[in-house]
Parts: structure tokens; sequence; C-alpha cells
């Protein structure tokens, strides 16, 4: 491809940011405008992605390559395959939702949220194209910074502390995560290439050492258990287009390191942590949803909920077979649109009532039926009701998880029954029960404000209808990426053989009895 | 822009007014009925015409596994060695096509695009208009599920996908339809029922601020109930199950601003949720086996089960076993089986028509339509059905003894209807599952009977439920009091009623059984026919008989309900008397046509009854019947005194069945609460807050700390951390390239 598309979608809202800077600061309406215009032509830009991808091969596509400091051997080298094209994609949407719900959320500084936001965006998406370490590095750490002023300028009461919070977790993860580079490249023959150190092999010793150092960098991003302390305070004190940014994209990242680095490059080393990686994920999961029946703010509470439903995530990942890896990348791509929605519709309705106590809601629906039918969707899909895209990713989890380990499926199911009763518990709160007279009269939304959330609609169902959609994108990359794991040729890493089959192996396949 | 906004809105709401739309609905909906119509009727060539061309045929990608062989298609080729009992029905070979008519298509989908119609424009039509859509999707629906049996009775079966949901890996998971004789059975049941409470709830919702809100759930309701019973595959079955959960719990909590409605609907999910934990399992499971989701493969396979063992959480299980329990967990929940019959009797807070339609004719038989369906696994298991049987019967006596003596008038009747599912799952646990569905055939018909009744009085009292205050309406409602008397007379078993034919056949069949579990689930279902009767009578006294006791202001407001309320009541009336006359055994004279109708799907079992037996238990357990209803009759209307005293001097058991053996509050004590506090005081205080909290912010804080006390820098605190950590990277960086 000669049209360079990836370097395009990075630099062009980046470049937009900056074109917001000479607009004066009292025309406030431009500033927003403008912005909704430049997220909106992004994600135009993005479309070719989707429509032009190859689903037939794993190899890199939309690739651009160019030596940047020869002297280290760092290139400019951007390509994107089955596992990141749709985060791209996400990516440009939620921008542009995030765009719309602060269009009047946010108040001061108006300038400098959108040129933050779209360098955030420009900074995500390359971190999902990015195939050199270093310019991975770079947009890494280059992503905090905005993320970090969203949260620390136009967050809530308390967002220096979350906002330092939030920074420190992630540096002191990808600080390791550069040690880890810094190996690689001296180990790996000089190259900061992905790909190149990804197809060699290196001892088991190593690929430990390595595999935790990447380790503390994604697993604080996901988060995992107990890393997560970070995130119900950042998603608490952040504005809603923050949340939304850090609930849809910048949490994946973590889940999309693993799968990009950690088990390529460290695959002995990913095969022997296996069912650490379950154990931490299961008490990510379970812990998470309990801890949602204990919270009395409707913001921490889908935070910890986001713990709960990463741990899926991470579950899928480690459990290592192709319904449980493909099952946890569609996961990853409906936590980013339901959580996304949730956090959306929050920030809604926070514009109204300037409170995140649960107690100061109720019988909301009778005031905001429309708010309230749509945040029922949300919430169904966030309790994984099939039709929604919430039971795809959660089924295909549970079975990879079950066939990778009986127990890891059986208690994983039991997140399910807990996240039915916090879900619903928020919701009656909020929108059922006797009207609270502090919600009296709000208005329902607006039609900005539908715009916001029917995008989301839409794709919940869609996906959830018509998972093929997006799972036809991933199938040969995560056949690929098992067959790196693995090392067994693509088709044998789905384990779910017949019954015949499984007679002749019973004792290989279920011999994971008990809890670890 | 707005303007343009403004015109068309003002178009729209202009033409939904006027009364032009209704007429090209209902025209929309005759030609759509007509092209199933001539589908049905097999003329190839206006069928392959309006079938939808390629989409419907060529897009199932891959076709039925095993697909093209009669022999493994046709369900009841496994059973043959189970039943054909007496040789008085020739087994046919049935045939089974792979392409969708579009009739059945309609079934489900009417309702499902009347649901986003009425959500949409419902508000807009207005109470005077808003139940029109809803009515005339859900008959025509009926009318294709006519036309669905009229094929199956002509031996046809239909078996395919529509289009494929999930592919991943050797996961293949379609949308597709399989129409069998145990489908279309259902499909009369609910399309039926379905069409006549919402003509009822034009009556009984009347006047309520969330009219349109309700019909567009009830139509969300019947799309998800027919999309269960029509599934070819375990996912779809699911993707129904947790729907009709969805709906159901809208509409327990569909006056939502009610405290105790919002709890009850959310119960009734999360409770649902527990069983559907073991459901979900059961499929996985039954996936990891057999490597498809498809009832068809699955069944035709399921004997390779036999004799293997499975190892869950280190426990070695007989594997049909663990696979039918797993999935019976899920039966339990949806029919409300001890131990999670405790969401149904809360689940009372909806609306009338509500309870009529989900809570005692159709939703909660999706348990027992589940373990119909999976015969073919659960009988190879003779423990699982045991534990059916024992569930069914304990759930049976405990339901029906709570009913004894309950005081609001829809719990008397919720109690009842968990005690009457239990019935049903006596009948699957002993292998007499077309018994099972039989009963579940008559019981939709009385039961929605009692409880419109139910709704009949509710509505004449002004919402008032609680029998005590009620008394004496049979001269202000004649309709409703001849229309209930004959439900709980079918409830009660008298002998040519619907639910006489269909106790029979269970408690024969539980009585012929070889099991001790079945011999055991007889003599409680004996008793319990005792019961049924007495409670079912006492509630029929206590409100239609003796002197009125409400308030004056009630008393005023009596009234029978509207033609649109009494007429379906008659209809259903027809029902509860006729619907167990296809049915009626050989020992009657019968044909007994139903079993043999179902044998093809869900076997027979083998086994003998001599007519003179068959005789004895009808007599007994019409005897006990009649017993009951006698005993009521001096308990309650000659004798009026006598309940109060023996409640005072069994008052401890009293207040035991009174309270319903306080297991919602040992739920709340030993489920609900410890999760709660764990969360609360555990995980949030402890864990989250000082452990590791402590930990990971106490490290910095600590570098901090002593840096501080070191060099006496008091600049930022993030610098301080940053210049730690770095140095501290660079420290392990430089021990690992020495390694």
């Amino acid at each position: 491809m000669d049209f360079p598309l990836l370097s395009i979608l990075i630099f062009f809202p980046v470049l937009g940011g900056l074109l917001l800077l000479p607009i004066s600061k009292e025309k406030a309406g431009v500033i927003r405008g403008v912005a909704l215009l430049i997220s909106g032509i992004e994600m135009l830009i993005a479309l070719p992605l989707w429509f032009n991808f190859d689903k037939t091969t794993h190899l890199m596509q939309f690739v651009e390559r160019k030596s940047w400091i020869p002297a280290w051997n760092v290139e400019y080298y951007l390509g994107v395959d089955g596992i990141s094209v749709l985060f791209v994609l996400l990516s440009t949407l939620v921008t542009v939702l995030c765009v719309l719900v602060s269009w009047t959320a946010i108040e001061t500084k108006v300038k400098e949220f959108f040129v933050s936001l779209l360098v955030l965006e420009g900074a995500m998406i390359g971190v999902f194209c990015a195939l050199d370490f270093f310019l991975f590095y770079i947009l890494w750490e280059a992503m905090l910074i905005p993320m970090f002023l969203i949260i620390g300028v136009w967050g809530g009461p308390n967002r220096v502390y979350a906002a330092v919070k939030f920074f420190l977790y992630t540096l002191v993860g990808s600080l390791l995560m550069l040690v880890g580079i810094i190996t690689l490249y001296f180990k790996g023959g000089h190259t900061f290439d992905i790909l190149a150190l990804a197809s060699q092999s290196y001892p088991l010793k190593m690929q430990m050492v390595l595999f935790w150092a990447f380790f503390a960098a994604f697993a604080v991003k996901v988060p995992m258990w107990p890393v997560h302390t970070w995130l119900p305070d950042a998603h608490t004190e952040a504005p809603a287009a923050g949340s939304v940014v850090l609930a849809a994209i910048l949490i994946k990242m973590g889940a999309y390191g693993f799968l990009r680095f950690s088990m390529p490059i460290c695959p002995d080393a990913a095969k022997a942590m296996m069912v650490p990686m379950i154990v931490l994920s299961l008490i990510g999961i379970v812990y998470g949803a309990v801890i949602c029946l204990a919270q009395t703010d409707l913001k921490r509470l889908i935070a910890y909920s986001s713990v709960s439903h990463m741990g899926y995530v991470t579950l899928g990942i480690f459990a290592m077979n192709t319904q449980s890896m493909e099952g946890g990348i569609l996961q990853m791509i409906n936590h980013g649109i339901v959580t996304g929605a949730l956090f959306l519709s929050i920030g809604i309705i926070y514009e109204r009532t300037h409170t995140r106590v649960i107690a100061d809601y109720g019988g909301m629906a009778s005031h905001m039926p429309i708010m309230a039918a749509l945040f029922l969707l949300f919430t169904m899909a966030a309790v994984g009701l099939p039709g929604t895209n919430g039971f795809i990713g959660e089924f295909m989890i549970l079975l990879g998880g079950f066939v990778a380990r009986s127990w890891a499926g059986v208690v994983a199911a039991t997140g399910v029954i807990i996240g039915a009763g916090y879900m619903l518990w928020l919701y009656q709160r909020v929108f059922f029960n006797p009207v609270n007279e502090k919600v009296v009269g709000l208005p329902d939304l607006n039609n900005r404000e539908l715009a916001t959330l029917l995008p989301m609609v839409a794709l919940i169902l869609w996906v959830g209808l018509y998972p093929n959609a997006m799972l036809s994108y991933m199938h040969v990359s995560v056949a690929h990426l098992l067959e790196q794991v693995t090392g067994n040729p693509v088709g044998t890493g789905d384990a779910v053989g017949s019954l015949a089959a499984l007679v002749g192996q019973a004792g290989e396949v279920i011999s994971a009895g008990g809890l670890h | 822009m707005m303007d343009m906004k403004r015109v068309i809105q003002k178009a729209i709401t202009d033409y939904c007014r006027s009364e032009k739309w209704a007429v090209f609905a209902v025209i929309a909906l005759l030609v759509l009925a007509w092209c199933g119509t001539v589908c049905a009727s097999g003329d190839p060539g206006h069928g392959e015409l309006l079938v939808g061309g390629g989409e419907v045929h060529g897009t199932a990608p891959h076709g039925i596994p095993g697909g093209g062989e009669q022999d493994e298609l046709a369900h009841g080729e496994h059973h043959g060695d189970v039943g054909h009992e007496g040789g008085l029905w020739t087994y046919q070979k049935l045939n089974t096509r792979q392409e969708l008519p579009f009739y059945l298509l309609l079934i489900p989908f009417l309702p499902l695009a009347s649901f986003i119609f009425t959500i949409l424009f419902g508000k807009r039509l207005g109470e005077k208009h808003a139940h029109w859509v809803p009515i005339a999707a859900v008959l025509t629906s009926f009318v294709c599920a006519l036309i669905a049996l009229k094929e199956v009775m002509n031996g046809n079966r239909i078996n395919c996908d529509l289009y494929t949901l999930i592919s991943s890996g050797s996961l293949n998971v379609s949308v597709g339809f399989l129409l069998d004789e145990l489908t279309a059975v259902m499909l009369i049941v609910v399309t039926s029922i379905s069409s006549l409470v919402h003509i009822y709830s034009v009556g009984y919702m009347h006047g309520d601020g969330g009219y349109y809100r309700f019909f567009s759930f009830l139509s969300l309701f019947t799309f998800s109930m027919l999309m269960l019973v029509t599934g070819n595959n375990f996912i779809q079955l699911f993707f129904g199950w947790e729907a009709v959960g969805l709906s159901s719990y809208l509409l327990i909590g569909f006056w939502f601003n009610k405290t105790s409605a919002a709890d009850a609907g959310k119960k009734a999910f999360i409770v649902n949720r527990f069983g559907d934990f073991g459901f979900a399992l059961g499929v996985i499971l039954i996936f990891l086996l057999f490597g498809t989701l498809h009832y068809e493969p699955v069944f035709s396979q399921a004997t390779k089960m036999v004799g293997q063992s499975y190892t869950l959480l280190g426990m070695t299980f007989d594997m049909p076993t663990l696979v039918a329990l797993l999935l019976f967990c899920g039966a339990v929940g949806k029919s409300a089986q001890i131990p999670l019959h405790v969401w149904l009797p809360d689940a009372m807070e909806g609306p009338t028509p509500v309870s009529a339609l989900i809570h005692a004719a159709t939703m909660v038989t999706a348990g027992v339509f589940l373990v119909a369906r999976c015969n073919p696994i659960f009988g190879l298991s003779q423990f699982a059905l045991d534990v059916v049987t024992v569930v069914g019967a304990v759930t049976c006596l405990f339901a029906a003894t709570i009913a004894l003596v309950q005081t609001d008038i829809k719990r008397v009747v919720a109690y009842s209807t968990v005690s009457q599912l239990a019935y049903m799952f006596i009948g699957c646990g002993v292998g007499a599952y077309g018994a099972g569905i039989f009963h579940l055939f008559t019981h939709a018909y009385f039961k929605a009977l009692l409880f419109l009744g139910c709704g009949s009085v509710i509505h004449a009292m002004s919402d008032e439920q609680d029998v005590k205050y009620m008394g004496g309406l049979k001269k202000y409602l004649p309709v409703t009091y001849w229309t209930m008397l004959l439900a709980s007379l079918s409830i009660s078993g008298v002998p040519g009623l619907a639910g006489f034919f269909s106790k029979d056949e269970i408690l024969a069949m539980s009585y012929a059984s070889t099991s001790g579990a079945g011999k055991f689930a007889w003599a409680i279902g004996t008793l319990v026919a005792c019961m049924t009767a007495f409670y079912s009578f006492r509630l029929f006294f206590l409100t239609f008989h003796g002197k009125f006791r409400g308030t004056e202001e009630q008393r005023k407001h009596l009234h029978e309900s509207p033609r649109n309320m009494t007429i379906p009541l008659c209809l259903l009336a027809f029902g509860a008397v006729a619907s167990g006359w296809v049915g009626i055994p050989a020992a009657l004279g019968g044909g007994a046509h139903w079993s043999h109708f179902l044998q093809p799907v869900v076997g027979h079992p083998a086994v003998h009854l001599s007519h003179a037996t068959e005789w004895k238990l009808m007599c007994l357990s019409v005897g006990v019947g009649l017993f009951g209803i006698a005993a009521a009759y001096v308990m309650y209307v000659l004798k009026p005194g006598v309940p109060v005293r023996i409640a005072a001097t069994f008052s401890l058991a009293y207040r035991w069945l009174y309270n319903k053996y306080y297991v919602d509050e040992l739920y709340f004590a030993t489920i609900v609460q410890p999760t709660i506090n764990i969360g609360r005081k555990v995980l949030v205080k402890v864990t989250d807050g000082i452990m590791i909290e402590g930990i990971v912010n106490g490290i910095p804080k600590s570098i901090g700390v002593i840096s501080g006390q070191l060099r006496r820098m008091q600049t930022g605190r993030v610098h301080h951390y940053l210049a730690y950590m770095a140095s501290g990277a660079f420290i392990i960086l430089f021990w690992m390239l020495k390694r």
C-alpha cells in the first residue's frame, strides 16, 4: 500500500489539534465544531481499514516502513493485522463520541481540552499500529500525557490525586517494559522490529524475565488484580470523555500488549505462566464483581465492573485456544462499546444532576424514559444477555476457559451471576424505585446526546446478532498467533474435540481438576 | 433543518392518528398470512417465489450436520427401541425439510416487529390504538402456528438454519429453526394464550400510563418465547431463555416506581441466573463433547456418552448424568422448582395478565420444555431422571402446602403454579415426557384462566388482592364466577375436564414407573391432588361465596369486567374444559392421540398398566380431589369458623407455612447479605483499602520519605518518584543485561 493511511490516521488528529490552537478561546462553539469535524473526518479516513482489509492473511497490512534512527536500527514501522485493526476503528469512533459528550460538559479551557483529546487519539492509534518497539514505547508514553492532563485538569474534586496515581502506576509498569525492550534489543540482534523479535526464540529464563517485565506494564494497564486500584480513582475523577477513552481504548492496550508482545515473544513463558495468569484473571472477575456490590458511587461501580470484565478478557487470552482468544479480543471491543456507552450515559446524567452518589437517584425512568431504555440496553449488554455483544464474548471466553481448565470456566461463570446482581441493582436504584425529588423535572436526551449513544446501541446489537462481522477479521491472525505460541500448526489450537476424540485423550484434557 | 424535522414528525403523527395506518397494517398482515398459507400448502411455484429466494435457501453455509441422510435426521429413530406401545398408531417415517417456509419465520418475527413498532411509535398512537399492531401480530402468529401444526400433522418436519451467528474455530453456531411435534405444540400454547392475554390486556390495562410500553413488552416476550421453542440449537434456546427472562424482568417491574415491584423483577432475573449458570456450563460441556450445539447431531450421538465419566472440579461424574443435571439447573430456575422457586411468588408484583401469560402459562414451562427437548440426554441417566422426579415431587408438596394458607389471591395461584409445574417434572422424570408436556398444555389454559379470572376480580375490587376482603362476588361477577369455577374444577382433576386427563396420565405413569423415585412421586402426587382441590376451592369459596368483607367504597365499584376481558375468559374456559380431550387414555376408550403425536420426539415409557389398574388410580385421584373440594366447602362455606380454629391450634405450623418456610429469609441471611458484606467490609476496606493500596502506595511513599530525609529535597513528589524509579529501572536493566 503506497498511500500512507496509518500515518495519516496518526498525524491528522494531532495536526488537527494544533489547528485549534490559533482559534480564539472565546469562540468555544467554533472550537467544538472544528474538533467534531476533525474527529469525524478521521473516522471516515479510517473506513478503508474496514473495507480494504484482507481477511485471508495474517501478515501486516497497510504497512509503512522507513528508517528513522539508523544508528540504533530504529524504524518508523507501522502496520495492522486482524488483532489491531478493529481497535484503530474503535478509537476513531470513540473519539467522535467523546467530542459530542464533552460538548457542554467541558466549560473551562475548552480549546486545551479538545487539543488533548485529539492528540490522545493520534497517540492511541499509533500504539495500535506501531511495529517498532522504540516507536511503540514513545507513543505508549506520549499517550500518558494528554490523559494525565484530561484527568488532572478537567476532572472532579479529587482529580490531582487520581491523575498522579494513574501516572505513577502506568509509569512504573512502563519503565519495566522499557527495561525489557532494551534487553530484547541487545539479545535479539540489535533491532526494534517487533515481528523480527517475535520470530526468534529465546531461552526460557530470559523469556520469563521478559514476560514479567512486560507483565508489569500491561497488567497495570488492563488492569489485572491486584494492580487495579488506580482505575476506580482515575475513572471516578476523570471527566466523561476521559472515562470513556480510558475504558474503551486505553485499558485495552494492556490486553493488546499481551497479544502483540508477551505471547509471541515469550511463548514458552506465557505457556508456563498460563495457570497463574488464569488464576489472577479469575480473582479479578470475582473480586471486581463482588466489590461492585459495595459501591455507592456510580462511576466507581462501573470502574470496578471493568476490572471484572477485563478479567474475562485476560482469561480468554491466557486460555490460549481459538474460541477463548477470539472471544477475548471480541470482548475487548465489546467492553469498549458497553462500558464506553455506560460512561457516556453517566456523563450525560451527571451533567444534569452533578452527583455521582447512587442514593441521589431513583425513579429516573419516569422522567428520562429514553435514557432509561438505552441504559437498560447497555446494562443488559454488560450482563451478557444473548442478543447483545456482551453475550457473544462472554460465552466464547467461558467456553474457551472451560476447554483450557474446566475449573476456570466454572469460576468465571459465577461472575455472570454476580454481574447481573450489581448491574440490575444499580439500574434499579437509579431508574426504578420511587422518584427521588432530585431527579424531578430533568429533561430527557436531546438530539446531540441521542447521537452520542445511538452508535453504541447499533454496535451492541450488530455485534450481538452478527458477531461474525468482527470475528472474521480475527480468524487468521488469531490462528497465526496461536501457532506462534503453542507451536502447533494452524487449526489445532482449537482444543475442542468430538466426544470420541475426547474419550481417547480424556486424561489429558480433563486432568486439571482442583483449584489452585 | 428543524422545520423539516417538524414537518416530517407531524406527517408521521397525523398518519398514525388517522385510522389509515391500521387498515394498512391489517391488510399487510393478511397478505403475509396468505403468503404463509401458500407456502404451507406446498405449492412449489409460489413457495419458491415467496420464501425470499436465495437468502433463506442459500445462506445456511454449513448444512445440518449429517444432512441429507433421512435416517439420521428423523428424531424418532433413536427412540425406536424405547417406544411403540400397543401399536395403535403406526410409526411413519417423517420427512425433515431443510428449507424455511415463510410462515415459520413470521411466527417469531411478527411479534418482534410489533415490539419495535410499538416501543417507537406506541406513545404517539395513544391508548386508543397502541394495542392494534401487537394484537394483529400475535394473532397472525397464531394462524401461522396452526399452519405449522398442520404441516407437522401431515408428517413433515423442518430443520433449517437461517444464518451463522458465531464461527470461531470449530465453534459454529447458527440461528436456525426446528419444527417438530414438540415445537408445534409449544407454538400453539404460546401464540393462543398470548393472543388472548393481549386482548384481555386492552381492558385490564385501560388507563395505565405505560399502556403502550405494556403491549410492546408483551410482544417482546412473545417473540422471545417463540424463539426459545423454535430454535434448532442450544444457543438459540439460550437466547430465548434469557430474552424471556428480560421480558419477565421488565414486566414484573412494570410499575417500577414501586420498590417491591422493582425488587421482584431484579430478584427474578438474578435467581434465574443461578440456574443459567448450570445451564450455560451444560451447553459448554455439550459443545466440548459433541463439537456442535445443534440438537440434531447432539441428540443422535447422545448415546455415545453412556458409560463415560467426566471429571469436573476434582469430582468424577457419570457423563450423561452431569450433562443432564447441568441442563436441569436451568430448568429449575426458569420453572421455579426448589431451591430456586423463590422468585415466582414475588413475580406476582407484575400486572395480572403478565402473571397469566409469563408466570403461569408459558415462560415458566420452558424448563419442562427443556427437559422434554433434551430427553435423549436425560433418558441416558436414571439418576438424573430420579433427581428430576424427586425435585418435582418435593416442590409439588412444598408449594401446595404453602398455597393452603396464603391469603393473597395471586400468591395462592402462584404457588399452585409452582406445584403444577412440579407435576410436569414428575412426568418427565419418570420418562413420560409426553405426559409432562400434556399437563403443560392443559395447565396453560386452566391456569391462564385462573389468573385472568383473578385479574377480573382484582379489577372489580379496585386493586384489592387479599381474599380476606372479598367474598360474595358471585352475583357481581357472573362470567368470572362461572369461568373460574370451570378452571378450579379442571385443576382439581374432576373427570372430563382437561386437568383430569393430564394429571392422571402423570400419576399413572409415575405409579407404573419402576424406580423408587417414581413411586414416591406418585404417592406425593396423589396427596397433592387433594391439596390442590382444597386450596383451589378455598380460594374460590372465599372469593365468590359468603358475605362481602371489603369496604363500602369497594362494594360500590364492583362490576363485571368489560367484554374484551370476559371473552378471553370464555375462550380459555373452553380450553380448560376441552384441551384434555386430545389425550383421552385408552382405558377410557380414547385414542391417546396426544402421546402418539409426541412419541416420535419424546418417546413413550415402556410400561404396562392394565386398564383395571388405571381405573383404580383414576378413582383414587378423583376421590381425593372430590374430598379436597368437599373439605373446602365445609370449612369455608358451611362452617367458616373452623379454619381460624385450626390455625390457632397449629399456630407454629401455620406461621411456618404462611411465611413460606422462611426460605427467603434464609437465602437473604446466607447468600445475599454475606456477599454484600464481603464486598463492603472486606474487599473495599481491607483488601483494596489497606492491603493493596497500602503496599502499592507505600513503596513510593517510603522511598519519598527516605530520600526526603536523606537529602532534604522538597521539590515535587512526582519528580522524586520518577528519579528513583528510573534509577531502579536502570539497575535492573544492567542486572538483566549482565546475565
